[in-house]
């Protein structure tokens, strides 16, 4: 009983250890990488372009949804106005960084596992090394780098669209003066309450790049391998995330 | 971790500018030795030299020097998907030289139709079939002029055309640019038309080596069962497992 626990927890040591050094690759060679920009620009693009629609769609309806619970929450105190600084802290600090990870884990994470999966099931990285070029620096760390970039961009779209999804709902349905709704939106949200979320969806595009290129690289080659490395992708980095979210919230207070 | 050696006492020599086939049935570690000896891994014990330069000394930043003088046949081609044919060709031109667009146009088509396929350049992977495939790989791994080319299984799943088409390739090319090849495959007949030299892997260790012919006279008991294809012999037919009647006639009921 004991032995078994020790030994799940020695080897979960192991994952961290393999990950921390498989990150420590990755940053290494990340400089070389960043001068061939056609090679970061694609994955920005297959990484953030293509998680568009998706972003923008969540954050219109969480912004919606937050409008209507809002507006009822603040009217029990008779502060309906205050509806604008509300949605724009919880959006730009919490729900932004958060809900765009996760739905960065979910579409672009998992397209980056089963990738290098197959890619690495189909002989594509042996063929890479065989004809010596390094596959970390050519696949796997502009696909990191592309995820990085683009978890904070992705952040900051889902937040305004957001805001406008609140501004919708409150503004326009629930009669909240738009006046009040900008202008104290304005005086109240300060720059530390923008940097603690571009600082979560930068660590959060750390970590959901890293979980996903790292399952994926090193997959089992097998159908079974790539689709229990896509399942892994997304469960650690919601875990991950999760628990990030509350140590820079902490640490931002 | 399976720690079951692969090798034990294997000793082979592959002579320069020759076509040197290995054989052996499935499982006795044909792609191991390739692994081996493109330094994919490293052996546990014992030297591997390639082009005078023992694997084992070789740094990383070496080791990918040496490598650009091998060429690799993988069992399916292994092109880059995204990339075109044309791409997947120009890929090793792109990364390790400086060669102007022109050049690499010229040095990439003239690949292509030594492996006839200048008309495909425009084709992604997966519009090509599985020879197709082959010859598109074949093409990428030459086009850097390498001195060793390996060809991991290049008959497995090919209609008779384009498997008359790779042997032909594989000889050829041979011939024309003096390179080494080593060719793994358990294709007997394929096999002893083209190349110079055959060994034949079991058990981890050369068991027969030769001319074709000579293999093919060779009166050892695993050769014989490995050239006639015979089903059984030293390499068993079946699988360790307990006696056939006692387990039909056992009252148990798991396996």
């Amino acid at each position: 009983m004991f032995a078994e626990l020790w030994e799940s927890f020695t080897d979960a040591l192991e994952g961290l250890g393999s990950i921390v050094h498989f990150l420590y690759r990755l940053v290494v060679n990340s400089p070389r990488v960043l001068l061939r920009f056609n090679l970061i620009s694609q994955q920005v693009f297959n990484s953030g372009a293509l998680s568009l629609v998706i972003i923008m769609l969540s954050g219109l309806f969480v912004g919606m949804v937050l409008g209507l619970q809002g507006f009822q929450l603040l009217q029990r105190f008779g502060s309906g106005e205050a509806l604008g600084t509300a949605a724009a802290i919880g959006l730009v600090k919490e729900l932004g960084p958060v809900v765009t990870a996760l739905l960065f884990a979910g579409r672009a994470g998992t397209a980056l596992a089963s990738e290098l999966g197959l890619m690495r099931a189909t002989d594509q990285i042996s063929a890479m090394e065989m004809m010596a070029v390094d596959p970390i620096q050519f696949v796997v760390v502009p696909r990191f780098l592309g995820g990085v970039i683009a978890m904070p961009l992705l952040a900051a779209i889902f937040s305004v669209i957001g805001i406008y999804g609140a501004q919708l709902v409150g503004v326009q349905i629930m009669g909240v003066d738009a006046g009040s709704f900008w202008s104290q939106m304005r005086a109240a949200v300060s720059l530390s309450d923008v940097t603690e979320g571009i600082a979560k969806s930068l660590a959060f595009g750390v970590a959901c790049s890293l979980i996903a290129v790292y399952q994926g690289y090193y997959a089992t080659p097998t159908a079974e391998g790539v689709g229990r490395a896509t399942t892994r992708t997304v469960v650690t980095s919601a875990v991950v995330i999760l628990f990030l979210d509350y140590l820079i919230t902490a640490a931002f207070l | 971790m399976n720690r079951r050696p692969v090798f034990a006492g294997l000793d082979i020599q592959i002579p320069r500018g020759k076509v040197t086939a290995v054989m052996g049935p499935s499982g006795t570690g044909k792609t191991t030795l390739l692994r081996l000896i493109t330094g994919q891994v490293m052996a546990d014990s014992g030297d591997i030299d390639v082009a005078g330069k023992n694997m084992r000394a070789l740094t990383r930043a070496e080791l990918y020097i040496l490598r650009r003088r091998m060429g690799m046949l993988f069992q399916n081609g292994a092109l880059l998907t995204d990339l075109s044919v044309f791409e997947n060709v120009a890929f090793p031109l792109r990364e390790h030289t400086d060669l102007t667009e022109r050049l690499i146009r010229q040095l990439v088509l003239t690949k292509l139709q030594a492996v006839g396929l200048r008309g495909a350049a425009q084709l992604m992977p997966a519009e090509l079939s599985g020879g197709m495939s082959r010859r598109v790989a074949l093409a990428r791994a030459i086009v850097m002029d390498p001195e060793l080319l390996i060809y991991d299984e290049p008959f497995v799943g090919l209609d008779p055309i384009s498997l008359g088409v790779i042997l032909r390739l594989i000889r050829r090319l041979n011939d024309t640019l003096g390179i080494t090849s080593i060719v793994v495959s358990h294709d007997v007949q394929e096999i002893s038309t083209v190349a110079d030299q055959v060994f034949l892997l079991s058990g981890g260790k050369v068991v027969a080596g030769g001319t074709p012919q000579e293999l093919k006279t060779n009166p050892t008991e695993i050769v014989k069962q490995f050239i006639g294809g015979l089903a059984d012999g030293p390499v068993p037919f079946h699988f360790p497992a307990p006696e056939y009647f006692d387990e039909l006639l056992s009252r148990s009921e798991d396996l």
